[in-house]
């Protein structure tokens, strides 16, 4: 009697075998995998890498990106302590007030504020960016993703492939490219075939070797900034990741043994049927 | 052969106890989150310790700062004020206990025990609430030049102790620290 | 709830004085406990419990994350972060929730199409059927509205497009989108009454699952032979031999579904919903959630008009008729055989079927255009002529296999392997 059972299971698999996926225009080229850390069901942030990634954000892109949802208490979690926390927030200049006399002042920030945007609104970053306003940088790992197209789409069920958003981050920052064959630039636009929505993009190629130091002996090229930026961004995005797959292990586990107990309860029971 | 059935019924019982235990067990895992989210979460548990600046606040100026929700009276006193205080005798006080978080619970309400101590004597840093209803008192007003609230009528002394009306109990200092002469960490 | 005489009795002093002015315990036995269910059921019958597991998790978890949850367009989409980052376990709750959803309906789905398969709309379960059509639209509705909560890109322009639907009644069409979205376009009030009836509606759906469990302890379950319970020997008491079997179930399907939870939270999602909704620009594609798929493709394969009737005004209707289909099922089919096991051809139409609104979802999620659009216009034939003319005229041509007398002697000659009448029974 398990028919339908059987049916629905080889005909979910001949379904999908017979679709095909259709490669849309953009990206003119798909991400290539990079292995991260925090891939995988015991991924884990390396916390120099996160380190690191925050110096270029820091250094370069925080000049055009805000990163409105990460607050400096947050950054305990790339293993600073809390002096080093209270420190470098209070390099930064928040707004605060009204004062006694109802005007807004300026003030270093703490551990418990925000980070300060680049911008007043989105029409000023606009306006400051060629027209077209920087994303923000607390949630892009996670709203940014390259379709995967068949059969990979399943595959990644299984392999947990949850990283579209880094490598694509990655595969943009590395993959500026003088020669645009066939496609048309725009005035004031950068070639760039990974870019998800068109040939080319506003914001300039913003990396390049040796820009930023690091003092952990890490290589100072833009492949390696890169690297660290996307793994910063997708801390900023996922900050439980890495509780996440922890407590999702002693589920499994637990999932597995209770389902054998209650299998094999039900086969006792069962058993007394017939 | 019915010793093989009393075995055979051993092992089902302990398959089924197990496969109960088991399950309690995932149940009380499951509920866990569902009781954890109403815990403070992280950006409130931010707040319940700030640091504040007092080197603008001059010997007779009061600062009122909010910390977990809450106002928190930091003044400056002036010497006459620190001087008023010592001289109430602790037997006249309503309420004899220093109500201080940084001192054993028995501590006296001297007006040492009351301000932040010995060399910052001039520092009082109280939750500015009074202790009969919840309202916030004004700041020197009142029968002894302290606190007043308006409310019912408590009065308070220059180092935040009940002396008429009907508070119950002087206003709480809170746990805090001079960090260095011009910081206050609070909680 | 049960059909049947009780049996239940009470042992203790307390039970018979509860029992004498509320009879909850007999009720709860009766319906729970000595309730006979056809002891051939296998585990698609399973997916009705983990049904209401998954209601309860949703519900449970919807009450939790409603605690943290802003509905202001201003402050909504920062409120589901701070739920994702700063409440404790905030970020479990709310995977929880979003990926509870698509298992909501991976579940219903599945419980769909077993009642497809195997008749078990065919009287006197017709409005077991219905139950769980309105279960099934309310559903729908519940997660529809869900989505929008998060006020993301995909949340505001699927609640654009899907409010737009209205806007193809002639005449007051226009009328009634403006009603719904309390404005003129998806707006602060559209946000806010969509929680409210975010919140209500499980709630009622809970109500129809109530009515939908009475009518299936009045009739008592279909079993896969399709064959009525005649004797004792049919049945097995539901506590313990299917609560366990549930109990199994559902542990296998919780698996599944945390899997996705804790590894690949985002998988089912659509990244676009990680942006801020934005009134001035529209995402590239938009795409539903998945299980509104079929129906996107069918609302999008109408492209023609039809007489009077013009091409947007032709897909909402085939959209909603798509679902309006399903509730007369059970005159549309006209086999005197229940059960798909005996019979060949529609056993064959019925996996086209499935195959079919598996390719229309894969459809959905496509760009609707070139050769998507035909092929999408097809697959849309193949679903209604599945219900209007396979069903009606299947029934009245088809020759079905052998059947044994009873549940009994069913399970017998599956027991049996190798006799021909276990080969068709069985295998077919």
């Amino acid at each position: 009697m398990k028919t339908f059972l059987h049916g629905l299971a080889a005909l979910g698999l001949g379904i999908a075998m017979a679709t095909s996926a259709e490669a849309a225009e953009y990206p003119l080229k798909k991400p290539p995998q990079v292995e991260w850390s925090f891939d995988g069901p015991f991924g884990t942030y390396d916390k120099a890498q996160l380190q690191r990634g925050f110096k270029v954000y820091r250094e370069v892109c925080s000049s055009c990106h805000s990163l409105d949802m990460v607050a400096f208490r947050n950054l305990e979690d790339l293993g600073y302590t809390d002096e080093q926390v209270r420190a470098i927030a209070a390099e930064y200049e928040v707004e605060d007030g009204p004062d006694e006399n109802g005007d807004m002042f300026t003030r270093p920030a703490t551990p418990s504020d925000y980070f300060p945007a680049p911008f007043a609104n989105p029409e000023q970053a606009a306006a400051s960016n060629n027209g077209a306003a920087p994303p923000d940088f607390s949630l892009l790992a996670k709203a940014r993703a390259v379709e995967r197209g068949f059969p990979t789409f399943l595959f990644d069920i299984f392999t947990q492939y949850a990283e579209g958003g880094v490598d694509y981050i990655h595969a943009l920052l590395t993959g500026y490219e003088e020669e645009a064959e066939g496609h048309e630039v725009p005035e004031g636009t950068y070639y760039n075939p990974y870019f998800l929505s068109s040939a080319s993009l506003a914001m300039a190629p913003p990396l390049s070797d040796g820009m930023v130091t690091y003092d952990d002996g890490s290589p100072e090229t833009v492949d390696q900034y890169s690297r660290d930026v996307a793994a910063f961004m997708m801390w900023a995005a996922e900050p439980h990741l890495e509780a996440r797959k922890a407590t999702g292990f002693t589920v499994m586990i637990f999932l597995v043994l209770f389902g054998g107990l209650v299998y094999l309860t039900k086969r006792k029971v069962w058993a007394e049927a017939h | 052969m019915s010793a093989t059935h009393s075995t055979e019924h051993t092992r089902r019982d302990f398959l089924y106890v197990a496969t109960g235990v088991a399950g309690a067990v995932g149940a009380a895992g499951a509920i866990w989150p569902f009781i954890d989210q109403m815990r403070p979460d992280a950006s409130t548990r931010a707040l319940a310790s700030i640091q504040v600046d007092v080197s603008a606040v001059e010997p007779g100026m009061s600062l009122t700062v909010k910390w977990r929700g809450q106002p928190v009276f930091i003044r400056n006193r002036t010497e006459q004020e620190i001087e008023a205080a010592r001289q109430v005798a602790l037997e006249d006080l309503k309420d004899p206990i220093a109500r201080n978080d940084n001192l054993p619970a028995d501590a006296p309400a001297t007006d040492i025990d009351r301000s932040a101590g010995e060399g910052r004597e001039n520092w009082l840093v109280m939750i500015g609430i009074c202790t009969h209803l919840g309202c916030v008192p004004l700041g020197q007003a009142g029968d002894f030049g302290g606190w007043f609230c308006p409310c019912h009528g408590s009065h308070y002394d220059t180092a935040g102790r009940v002396r008429k009306g009907p508070a119950p109990e002087n206003m709480a200092v809170p746990t805090f620290e001079f960090i260095s002469d011009t910081v206050v960490q609070i909680g | 709830m049960s059909g049947g005489h009780s049996t239940y009795t009470p042992k203790t002093g307390f039970g018979r004085w509860m029992d004498a002015r509320l009879p909850l315990p007999r009720l709860v036995y009766d319906s729970f406990v000595a309730y006979p269910v056809p002891r051939n059921l296998n585990y698609a019958y399973t997916f009705g419990g983990i049904l209401s597991l998954m209601l309860t998790v949703q519900i449970l978890t919807g009450i939790v994350l409603a605690m943290h949850y802003a509905s202001n367009t201003e402050i909504a989409f920062s409120s589901v972060e701070k739920i994702m980052r700063d409440v404790n376990s905030g970020w479990l709750l709310r995977y929880l929730h979003a990926n509870g959803a698509s298992f909501f309906f991976i579940a219903v789905y599945v419980h769909i199409f077993r009642g497809l398969f195997y008749g078990s709309y065919k009287a006197p379960r017709e409005l077991l059927w219905i139950l769980g059509c309105i279960i099934y639209l309310l559903m729908m509705a519940t997660a529809f509205m869900g989505y929008v909560l998060p006020w993301g890109q995909m949340s505001f322009w699927g609640a654009t497009v899907i409010t737009g639907f209205f806007t193809a009644i002639p005449l007051v069409g226009d009328w009634i989108q403006q009603l719904l979205l309390g404005g003129f376009a998806v707006d602060n009030p559209t946000l806010n009454r969509f929680f409210s009836l975010h919140y209500l509606l499980p709630f009622m759906i809970a109500g129809v699952v109530v009515l939908h469990i009475w009518a299936l302890h009045v009739t008592g379950q279909t079993n896969p032979t399709g064959i009525e319970v005649k004797q004792k020997t049919d049945t097995v008491a539901f506590t313990p031999y299917a609560t366990i079997k549930d109990g199994f179930a559902m542990v296998v399907f919780l698996l599944v579904f945390l899997y996705f939870v804790f590894y690949i939270p985002n998988y089912l999602g659509h990244p676009d919903n990680y942006i801020e909704a934005n009134p001035l620009q529209t995402p590239a594609h938009i795409v539903p959630e998945w299980y509104f798929l079929p129906f996107y493709a069918i609302l999008r394969a109408i492209t023609f008009n039809i007489g009077p009737i013009d091409s947007k005004l032709g897909g909402v209707l085939a959209m909603f008729g798509a679902i309006a289909v399903l509730f007369v099922v059970p005159w549309l089919d006209t086999s005197k055989v229940r059960s798909a096991v005996y019979r060949p051809w529609y056993q064959l139409f019925f996996w086209l079927f499935v195959a079919d609104a598996i390719f229309l979802g894969w459809l959905g999620s496509r760009p609707a255009e070139g050769a998507y659009v035909a092929m999408a216009q097809a697959a849309t034939l193949y679903y209604f002529a599945f219900f209007i003319v396979v069903m009606p005229v299947l029934g009245l041509i088809e020759t079905p296999r052998r059947m044994p007398n009873s549940i009994t002697e069913a399970v017998l000659e599956k027991n049996k392997p190798g006799t021909p009448a276990a080969q068709t029974a069985g295998e077919a």
